[in-house]
């Protein structure tokens, strides 16, 4: 189990992480999620101890990492955002060696064959760690976080450089380990933390803006007023028609998606349907709808708006930039 | 601690600075024991030492530079730091295995005694104090590039920073004599190196001269774990 309380963590005026607390349960596994630049791997690194807090507490199981280190990292096996790896050494070498650094007691043979067996490094353990691939040396790193069976592992960005097959056998493995350790792992890529966490932590700018189980997130910030449409047609009268429905305030045409398809945006009144209106209005115009949906954000929604604050992100964000500048509201 | 150093030890082997170290030491060591004792019919050994001290104060550094530099570039360091080890084992770890491979370097100094004493009737008093004096400076040496390493994430930057700071430790009787101020300059003269080595030489063993090479040896080594733990609270 991990716990977190109020964690800061300050470079001169820059607070790198900002009071940040969560606690991960055993069996479970914690998705950490942020843009470049977020936090994600300061708090990685102040939870195994490579780095102290400024302020704030972390506990391993319990114990204190500031006050306890020796401890508190016994329990840790950490995969840091770049695998720590010698590359003038063998892999069987690297192992043995991270097992007697660990003073691992776990019958060594068997425990290494195991581990090498599970992140499928067998075929190369006897060659040296400079001489293998990308995403070899990855796994040679989870690897060296497996040795000494710890408890709690803490992955930094795990699959970044793997294959996509690599990436499936990674992520069924970090589920896999989840069942019996407490797993934090940080990412931004979305649909991994969405397949693979139980919970999510979302962190911008060394604040944490949401924690929350993957689902219930989005489904929180799901707006059922607002409605997103693909609709076949001119999109200029189309806009006009959905912009004279009752309770629409406003519309912002999208994407093309196909030809004479746009993507349209409609927002509506809180609370208020809209859907049966634009339906028979445009239907009466012959419009055909060709899509229809709420819009309950995607988890790549969840985030732009979270951390940016606008669920349509930046490049949508530029598009009503220009509109408005069009209409000459804008006049910068 | 052992696996450290078990691991530095073989990284030495499995590059050249190992053997090219071992090679440096037995070359200069020969060349100067030639010189300065077999081809002059001589069996005063203080040249011979004399000389070694020097280059060692240039070589050790090249043995010593990479042990914390290269942790800090590789990014190893995340994995020593991380494991369940405290930080004066893994320092200490470090330390013994770049001692092992100077003392590899440095132990062929009493076979040229043997061979000298096949020759002619020799001091051992004074092999063995200057053999003694130069394993204690080596210990110093290492410590001090030890430290120098930790200090950066360049190779090229420990190994020079090194030699000036082996330099420095040398110097410092000359250092202490153009310090104007005579209680400053007496108490930086008690910590000058090179005299309590040259105490040795003269083949008087002295415990407090050991106790003084070794707390400097302790002092560079507290330096290396403080400067590792202020990383930490950066």
């Amino acid at each position: 189990m991990i716990e977190v309380r109020h964690l800061t963590k300050s470079y001169g005026p820059k607070k790198a992480v900002n009071d940040i607390s969560f606690t991960a349960e055993d069996g479970q596994v914690l998705g950490f999620l942020g843009p470049n630049g977020a936090g994600k791997s300061t708090t990685m690194n102040i939870l195994t101890g490579y780095i102290s807090s400024t302020e704030g507490q972390a506990f391993i199981n319990g114990v204190d990492i500031l006050e306890d280190p020796i401890k508190a990292k016994s329990f840790i096996g950490y995969l840091p955002e770049q695998p720590p790896l010698y590359f003038d050494m063998t892999v069987d070498e690297y192992l043995s060696f991270v097992y007697s650094l660990k003073k691992c007691r776990l019958p060594k043979k068997s425990h290494l064959n195991e581990i090498c067996d599970i992140v499928k490094l067998t075929d190369v353990r006897k060659r040296l760690i400079k001489n293998l691939s990308k995403g070899y040396k990855q796994r040679v790193g989870f690897a060296q976080a497996l040795v000494g069976n710890p408890k709690v592992l803490i992955l930094d960005e795990p699959t970044v450089g793997l294959d996509p097959k690599q990436i499936i056998e990674i992520r069924t493995l970090i589920k896999r380990l989840g069942r019996n350790h407490t797993v934090i792992l940080s990412s931004h890529i979305l649909p991994e933390v969405q397949a693979v966490c139980d919970r999510i932590v979302v962190i911008n700018k060394g604040r944490i803006v949401a924690n929350d189980n993957a689902d219930s997130l989005a489904r929180n910030l799901s707006a059922d007023h607002k409605l997103v449409l693909h609709i076949e047609g001119g999109s200029e009268e189309v806009k006009k028609l959905l912009g004279s429905v009752t309770d629409v305030e406003r519309v912002f045409v999208g994407r093309q998606v196909d030809e004479r398809v746009w993507e349209y945006h409609v927002e509506a009144k809180e609370g208020a349907d809209v859907r049966r209106e634009i339906f028979r209005k445009l239907a009466a115009r012959n419009y055909p709808i060709l899509l229809m949906r709420s819009n309950e954000l995607s988890l790549e929604e969840v985030f732009l708006k979270l951390t940016t604050g606008d669920e349509y992100g930046g490049a949508e964000k530029l598009e009503r930039k220009f509109d408005r500048i069009e209409k000459g509201e804008d006049k910068k | 601690m052992t696996a450290i150093m078990k691991r530095e030890l073989s990284a030495y082997f499995k590059s050249p600075i190992g053997y090219v170290f071992i090679a440096v030491s037995f070359l200069f060591s020969g060349f100067f024991f030639w010189y300065f004792a077999l081809s002059i019919g001589s069996t005063d050994v203080s040249f011979v030492f004399l000389g070694m001290f020097y280059v060692y104060m240039i070589f050790v550094p090249v043995l010593t530079m990479r042990l914390m530099a290269d942790e800090n570039k590789q990014r190893t360091d995340q994995l020593l730091l991380t494991a369940p080890v405290g930080l004066m084992r893994l320092v200490a770890g470090k330390f013994l295995s770049a001692y092992c491979v100077f003392m590899l370097g440095d132990i062929v100094m009493l076979i040229y005694g043997v061979v000298m004493s096949f020759l002619a009737t020799v001091n051992w008093a004074i092999i063995l104090g200057n053999f003694v004096a130069l394993a204690l400076i080596g210990a110093v040496f290492v410590s001090a590039g030890l430290f120098v390493s930790t200090l950066t994430e360049s190779q090229m930057v420990a190994a020079i920073g090194s030699i000036a700071l082996n330099a420095a430790l040398s110097l410092i009787t000359v250092i202490a004599s153009i310090i104007p101020v005579q209680a400053i300059a007496d108490i930086i003269s008690k910590l000058a190196v090179f005299d309590r080595y040259y105490e040795f030489t003269t083949g008087i063993f002295s415990l407090s001269g050991v106790i003084f090479f070794i707390s400097v040896v302790v002092v560079f080594m507290f330096l290396t774990v403080r400067v590792l733990e202020r990383r930490r609270w950066a």
